[in-house]
């Protein structure tokens, strides 16, 4: 994903764009950079310690009423929008890159490893607060199918949590990384189809989500698609 | 007893705020009433007498009731129905009686209480969705009503319908589901004495997010059987439709009797959660029929509830 590829299309398409418009283009250019230079002055570890902190307060709330009189469900429900959420800003980190050349790129690590943490929470919250016991768990996973299918996305998610560091990209090499890491689009894919599938009706926010995940993997796939009509011109 | 309601006088204070966000509602009325009629039904009490159907279990607070709530013409979400229902229209109402009856009419909602004995019911009250509350109630016997507008022997069914107003009624403007709502009762689960009109919770009017001013409550079925702002009351001889069963018929059955053997497709039935509890709430059984089956189960004797009559 970080290769060559998108690289060469923006630079030109910065050619093509200073050949007809110069000031708008030039100006366009300095912006992004200048974007990517604040960001690069930026840590990570902000997005590390406003992401944990946010299930924490989402459970102060359940503890002091603010979550309404049913706080499990409140709570469980917030936590899996969250996961969703940072799953919809891990996707968009690269398209966000090729279309206005603002790079998120240093963060896309944060956001994931946030997407495992939010979903352990509403899973911990599913398990030890919703549903209670053992059995009842085991029954819902095997017999309520968008249950098995937001417990494999999280399944899936464990070993990209697993080889989030910098030695588990070296060891494996970047190669096999990011093709264990596009598990990524399953894992997208599946927990919107579990947030349709959760909802009593076809509900419109459900509906946003799948469209808004479906829409960022079809951009995954313009590549292949470009390539094939290049072939055949 | 006294005890029990210690909490109220809270919730009785707090209560006509909703009234004054009515602003529009109390106008509208002014308008098709003229000003004598605004002030009484504002500030009655009912007073109602009290019922040995009422369970003994601590009834939920006020604010609990009507702040997680399923009325999808509000909006989907739970907190939807108390932020929209401002906007209903429940005065003047009245409710189109009619089919299979001896006296049928558009009947106004004072008249449709005039005679009646006004009870008490304080019952358990179980969401399909496996969570629960338990509610005191006001209203009376919808047997009371029907023996009033004489039910015609071909009658088999009892079907009603809810209100639609699109410009109050957000869910209905955004088109969330097949309005009007729609349900309906066999004719001796009509004339259970378990089942009631109400128009009332704590002594109060029935607040918009419950289905004001006049709704049915039938407790040992899944919540949603008990529908709210009822305009149409229609006697007839085939089973008639019941919104949730004919949106989704595997998942919603038309009896939809609360029934802890028989999953949702979705979840387990086994067990609910009580509302009001907080976030260490501790599931407790769900009783078949909702633990009203001394009173109930003998209508449903020789059906298979789990398969086919669910």
């Amino acid at each position: 994903m970080d290769g060559r590829l998108p690289a060469q299309s923006r630079s030109d398409r910065g050619a093509l764009a200073s050949a007809e418009f110069p000031p708008g283009a030039a100006a366009a250019m300095t912006m992004s950079q200048r974007v990517n230079g604040a960001l690069r002055r930026v840590p990570t570890w902000p997005v590390y310690a406003i992401g944990g902190a946010v299930p924490l307060y989402y459970f102060y709330l359940g503890l002091t009423g603010g979550l309404g009189p049913e706080p499990v469900k409140a709570l469980e429900h917030a936590l899996g929008l969250l996961a969703l959420q940072m799953l919809v800003a891990v996707l968009a980190v690269t398209p966000l890159r090729d279309l206005t050349g603002v790079s998120l790129v240093k963060f896309r690590r944060a956001l994931g490893l946030l997407v495992a943490y939010f979903v352990t929470w509403h899973l911990g919250v599913w398990f030890f607060l919703d549903v209670q016991f053992l059995g009842a768990v085991w029954e819902d996973i095997t017999k309520r199918p968008y249950i098995t299918i937001g417990m494999l996305g999280f399944v899936l998610l464990i070993p990209l949590a697993a080889t989030s560091t910098n030695r588990a990209i070296r060891k494996m090499g970047p190669l096999a990384w990011r093709r264990l890491h596009r598990l990524t689009y399953a894992v997208a894919l599946l927990g919107a189809v579990h947030f349709v599938m959760a909802s009593k009706t076809w509900a419109t926010e459900p509906l946003v989500y799948l469209g808004v995940i479906c829409g960022l993997l079809i951009y995954r796939l313009r590549p292949f698609l470009a390539g094939r009509s290049a072939a055949r011109a | 007893m006294a005890g029990r309601y210690k909490s109220d006088l809270k919730w009785s204070d707090v209560t006509p705020k909703t009234d004054w966000l009515n602003r529009r509602q109390i106008m509208a009325g002014a308008g098709a009433l003229g000003l004598g009629a605004i002030a009484g039904p504002a500030l009655a009490a009912f007073d109602p007498v009290p019922s040995a159907f009422s369970t003994d279990e601590e009834p939920n607070s006020f604010e609990d009731i009507t702040s997680y709530n399923n009325f999808y013409e509000f909006g989907t979400g739970k907190e939807d129905p108390k932020r929209n229902a401002g906007a209903l229209v429940s005065e003047p109402w009245s409710v189109e009686i009619g089919g299979l009856v001896d006296k049928p009419g558009n009947y106004d909602f004072d008249d449709l209480l005039a005679g009646q004995t006004l009870e008490e019911r304080i019952y358990r009250f179980r969401c399909v969705e496996a969570w629960s509350s338990v509610v005191p109630w006001v209203g009376f016997e919808l047997k009371d009503l029907l023996d009033r507008v004489g039910v015609q022997p071909g009658a088999k069914y009892v079907a009603f319908e809810t209100a639609v107003q699109p410009q109050a009624m957000v869910g209905v403007q955004r088109g969330v589901f097949d309005f009007p709502y729609l349900e309906g009762l066999r004719m001796d689960e009509a004339m259970h004495p378990l089942t009631i009109l109400a128009v009332g919770v704590y002594d109060e009017p029935m607040p918009n997010q419950k289905g004001a001013p006049i709704r049915l409550v039938v407790p040992w079925k899944y919540g949603f059987k008990s529908i709210k702002s009822i305009v149409r009351i229609t006697l007839t001889e085939e089973q008639p439709v019941a919104s949730w069963n004919r949106a989704q018929p595997r998942e919603y059955g038309f009896y939809s009797n609360v029934n802890p053997e028989r999953d949702h497709p979705r979840w387990s039935q086994a067990t609910e959660r009580r509302i009001g509890q907080g976030l260490f709430a501790r599931r407790i059984p769900t009783l078949m029929f909702n633990g009203y089956g001394d009173e109930v189960a003998s209508m449903y004797a020789g059906m298979d509830l789990i398969n086919e009559f669910f």
